[in-house]
Parts: C-alpha cells; sequence; structure tokens
C-alpha cells in the first residue's frame, strides 16, 4: 500500500487522502489573459511520465492541502511539504 | 468459422496461416501510425479500403493489442447524453454489427442489451433525457422500471433492501458485448494482407518535425521517413505529443477490472451502475468480468489495490446478494488518458501531419472501428470530417467542449 507523509501528521495510508491533480498556478493579472491563456491554464496538462509535483489533501486527517513530488511509474514519494509563495511548477 | 475449423481439426500436421506477418521495417512510410491497438490498427485497415493508401507502417512498443484494446469489459453501446457522441458512437456500432461479415472474422458481437440502473431522483432525470436524446437519433433506448429490470436480470436485487435500492434503468438493447482480442485480430489480419506493415517491439523515442511539418520518427529499430503520424497510444499519449511538442488536456489514470471463477449461465444482460461504481457482464466460459472507475490518483503504474477488490466486491453484493461465495480469479488495469470533458480528441493538431486519437478514456474500445475510419479519412483527406468535428483538438482553445461525464462515466 502507498504511504504518502503528511507535513503535518506524519505517515499515512493513501486511502486518508484526496489527490489534487498536478501543480498548476493560476495565472496572475487574470483580466488581461487571452482565451487561449486560460485554456492553457484549465484544460492543458504536463501529465508526466516520472517525478510531478502536486497537490494532495489530507482529507480523513488534518484537512490541510500540501504539495508531494511523486514518480508516476514506481509511486515513490521523495518528499512532501506546505505550499511556499516562491513555488514553481515543474518543467515551465 | 465453423468450416475453416473443421477442415483444420482433419489437417492436424499444418498450422493454420498466420494472420499477420513480420517484415523488414522500411525507412520511410507514407504514413506511421503509432500504437497497435484496435484504433490504429483499424484506422491502418481504413486507409488502405476506403483511400488506397497502402504505404503504411503500425509501430507497437510491446505487443499488438496488449494496451486498452485487450483491458477493456469488452462493452459495446451508444447511448450517450450529447447528439455529438450519440451520433458518432452509434456509427461505431453499426460498424460492429457488420463487422463479422466485413472482416470475415467471428468477433463474437452479442448484442444483448444493456442496463444502466438508476439508485436516486437524479440519476432518473438525467435517464429521461439521454433515452429522449437517443431517440431522436433513431437509437434504441428507454427508461424502465424495477418489474422490467427483474425480468431481464432475476438475480439483480430490485428490492427496497440496499442502502442505494435500484428505481429504474435505461434499457439499451442493441448494446453488447464482443471479443475484443479478435477485433484486434481481424483488423491486423486485414491492414497486413493490404500491405500495411506492422511492427510489434518498436518504441517510438522522438519525433522530428521541421518548420511545423512532421518529418519522420527516431525509433529504438532506427529512424522512419513519415509523410503522416498518428498518435493513437492512449494512455500513454502525452509522453508521444511532447515530442512533436503538441499540448494535451489529458491526465493519465489507471483502471481496474477483474474477473470471477466461471458460474452458470444467469446473467446475460450487461449491467451498469454509475452510483455503485461498478458495470458487469458474463462471458461465455461463464466468468462475470468487471470493472470499476478509474483509480484516485493519476499515474502511469498498472499495479492493481486492495482498495479496488474490497469496493468492488461490495457493490457487487449490494447488486447480486447471491455472490457472496464466489471468489474473483484475476485483477488487472489498463490506463486511461482522461479529458476534461470525457470526450476524445481526434484530427489535426497545430503541427502539420501530426494527428492525434487520443482522450480515449475509459470508453475507447465501442469506437475502435469508427475512430479508424474517420481518421484515415482526416489522414486521406488532410481536414476534418463532419462527424469528427465536434471532437477537434481546437475545442479546448475555443471553449467548446463536449460534456460526456454525465454518460461516459461511471463514479461521478
Amino acid at each position: 500500500m502507498l504511504l504518502i507523509d503528511c507535513p503535518n501528521c506524519g505517515r499515512r495510508s493513501v486511502q486518508e487522502y484526496n489527490y489534487g491533480g498536478e501543480y498548476n498556478p493560476r495565472p496572475e493579472n487574470a483580466m488581461e489573459r487571452t482565451d487561449v491563456e486560460w485554456a492553457e491554464y484549465i484544460y492543458m496538462r504536463d501529465n508526466k511520465w516520472g517525478l510531478q509535483k502536486e497537490w494532495w489533501y489530507h482529507q480523513s486527517g488534518c484537512g490541510l492541502w500540501f504539495l508531494a513530488e511523486r514518480h508516476t511509474q514506481s509511486n515513490e514519494v521523495l518528499k512532501t511539504y506546505f505550499w511556499q509563495k516562491n513555488d514553481v511548477p515543474q518543467g515551465k | 468459422m465453423s468450416w475453416k475449423l473443421i477442415k483444420q481439426a482433419l489437417n492436424g500436421s499444418k498450422p493454420l496461416p498466420r494472420m499477420w506477418h513480420e517484415r523488414p521495417i522500411k525507412n520511410s512510410y507514407d504514413v506511421v501510425i503509432i500504437g497497435g491497438g484496435a484504433h490504429g490498427l483499424a484506422c491502418a485497415y481504413y486507409l488502405i479500403k476506403d483511400h488506397g493508401i497502402t504505404d503504411v507502417a503500425v509501430l507497437e512498443q510491446s505487443y499488438i493489442g496488449a494496451g486498452g484494446s485487450g483491458r477493456n469489459t469488452t462493452i459495446i453501446r451508444s447511448n450517450y447524453l450529447t447528439p455529438e457522441g450519440v451520433q458518432f458512437y452509434d456509427e461505431s456500432l453499426k460498424l460492429y454489427e457488420q463487422m463479422s461479415i466485413d472482416l470475415d472474422y467471428n468477433v463474437m458481437f452479442s448484442q444483448r442489451g444493456h442496463l444502466t440502473l438508476a439508485h436516486t431522483d437524479g440519476s432518473i432525470r438525467t435517464m429521461r433525457r439521454r433515452a429522449e436524446v437517443n431517440q431522436i437519433q433513431g437509437v434504441d433506448t428507454r427508461l424502465i422500471f424495477p418489474d422490467e429490470i427483474k425480468k431481464l436480470a432475476p438475480y439483480l436485487d430490485v428490492s427496497d433492501r440496499p442502502r442505494f435500492p435500484i428505481l429504474a434503468a435505461l434499457y439499451h438493447p442493441p448494446g453488447g458485448v464482443i471479443r475484443h482480442d479478435a477485433v484486434v485480430w481481424a483488423y491486423a489480419h486485414h491492414a497486413d494482407a493490404g500491405g500495411a506493415h506492422i511492427h510489434q517491439g518498436v518504441r517510438v523515442k522522438d519525433i522530428r518535425v521541421t518548420n511545423g511539418v512532421v518529418n519522420g520518427v527516431e525509433t529504438t529499430h532506427g529512424y522512419i521517413k513519415a509523410g503522416a503520424i498518428l498518435n493513437a497510444t492512449a494512455g500513454w499519449c502525452t509522453t508521444i505529443a511532447d515530442m512533436a511538442g503538441v499540448r494535451l488536456p489529458i491526465t493519465t489514470f489507471p483502471l481496474q477490472a477483474s474477473v470471477t471463477e466461471a458460474l452458470k449461465p444467469f446473467l446475460n444482460v450487461v449491467v451498469v451502475s454509475g452510483s455503485l461504481h461498478v458495470y458487469v457482464s458474463q462471458t461465455d466460459r461463464g466468468e462475470l468480468i468487471m470493472g470499476a472507475s478509474v483509480d484516485p490518483f493519476a499515474q502511469y503504474n498498472m499495479r492493481g489495490s486492495l482498495a479496488y477488490l474490497e469496493g468492488i466486491g461490495g457493490h457487487m453484493l449490494e447488486l447480486f446478494p447471491m455472490l457472496s461465495k464466489v471468489s474473483m480469479r484475476r485483477q488487472w488495469a489498463g490506463l486511461c488518458d482522461m479529458t476534461p470533458d470525457y470526450s476524445p480528441i481526434m484530427g489535426v493538431t497545430p503541427v502539420e501531419g501530426f494527428y492525434v486519437d487520443v482522450g480515449w478514456g475509459t470508453y475507447g474500445f465501442k469506437a475502435s472501428p469508427i475512430a479508424g475510419k474517420t481518421l484515415a479519412e482526416a489522414i486521406a483527406t488532410r481536414s476534418t470530417p463532419e462527424l469528427i468535428r465536434p471532437f477537434r483538438y481546437s475545442r479546448f482553445n475555443e471553449h467548446a467542449l463536449v460534456g460526456e461525464k454525465g454518460a461516459a462515466a461511471v463514479g461521478h
């Protein structure tokens, strides 16, 4: 069974968590963005084979959102941490 | 087919001729299809049959039919929600009905009827709408209630015992099951006989694009020049599209399925419950084959989980309490390329000569014939056929989605 370290509660089963999708920050200056730029943000995904930076939500625990770096083939979770202002999406 | 079998029985020492052949890889093809599943092979077949394009290669990293084509639960239906979806899938169903005759290959299509169960008032409302949309398009779908459901599936628990009792069902008589390997083999056989090359064990490593036009593919077996490239790689489609520099709105999720031990025939319809995340039918061997919704998080890993078995076991017993002593025999997973609107992405992309047939999520197998036919037309004419215009790549930039979640998915 896959275990994920919640930065607040420690190591728990994956069934306690909800997956929140790949880390994809909202564009800044929303009013100035074109339809195509919004489509890129809303729909397009990296869908990486390999290490992915992604959101998780500890639903059956502390109820906090955090980021994880997980390999999408091996499911190895390299690290988990709370979001910080300078977090950049992977591969951009 | 049976006559062939009798002849072969009397001719025991000689093996049957091969259905397709291993051929040397040429260094150039008019069309290179990446992905040797039902979609890719159907496209090769229709390129030859409808458009006379025979210089075609199908590249498959594993063996043909190893991906979703051999891992799905073989259900065919056309009772979708949007008029675009209904028209498209109904064309596919009609091609499936003719397939054994057209391809002279017994694909064992059994149109046994398809029941989608409603456990809530909300589901009944959606089903009424689906039945109306279907009937306007000439597709036989109607809403039925427990008395009639009981006649079609006597072992289904339609009492008020379960937590979510069965209130009604969407009945779709033309729906059914088919032998999925036979579909793959029939297309492979005819594509091969028509001149297409099927290369198994060949993996694409890169796609060369010059000035926005495709040039060819770099593979584990050397460089192959190509006039047109089709990406028909389902769960892996993002990794291939990345090579051509085309962004896709796709996330890859595994979906798990399983079979039980063989039982006496007792279920002669396909039973689907969206609320309980389960679809089940009984195979000709007597096994119950069932699948669930996609796994709860995105990954390329196809390992089975205990959580799936517990979930589907519990839900199956809600529907069929008499199965409590039946054991599960095998479990597997396949990769699903999910789009935001649960509709596929087909046809041209911003890179000239690079076509996609992706985003087939959990509903790709039932569309194989029509996807192959329309994609072949798109490649031959370098334009988008009317039937697949709603599924064009540019719909995302235009914010013109085709929302099929209500009819394409279980577990919503």
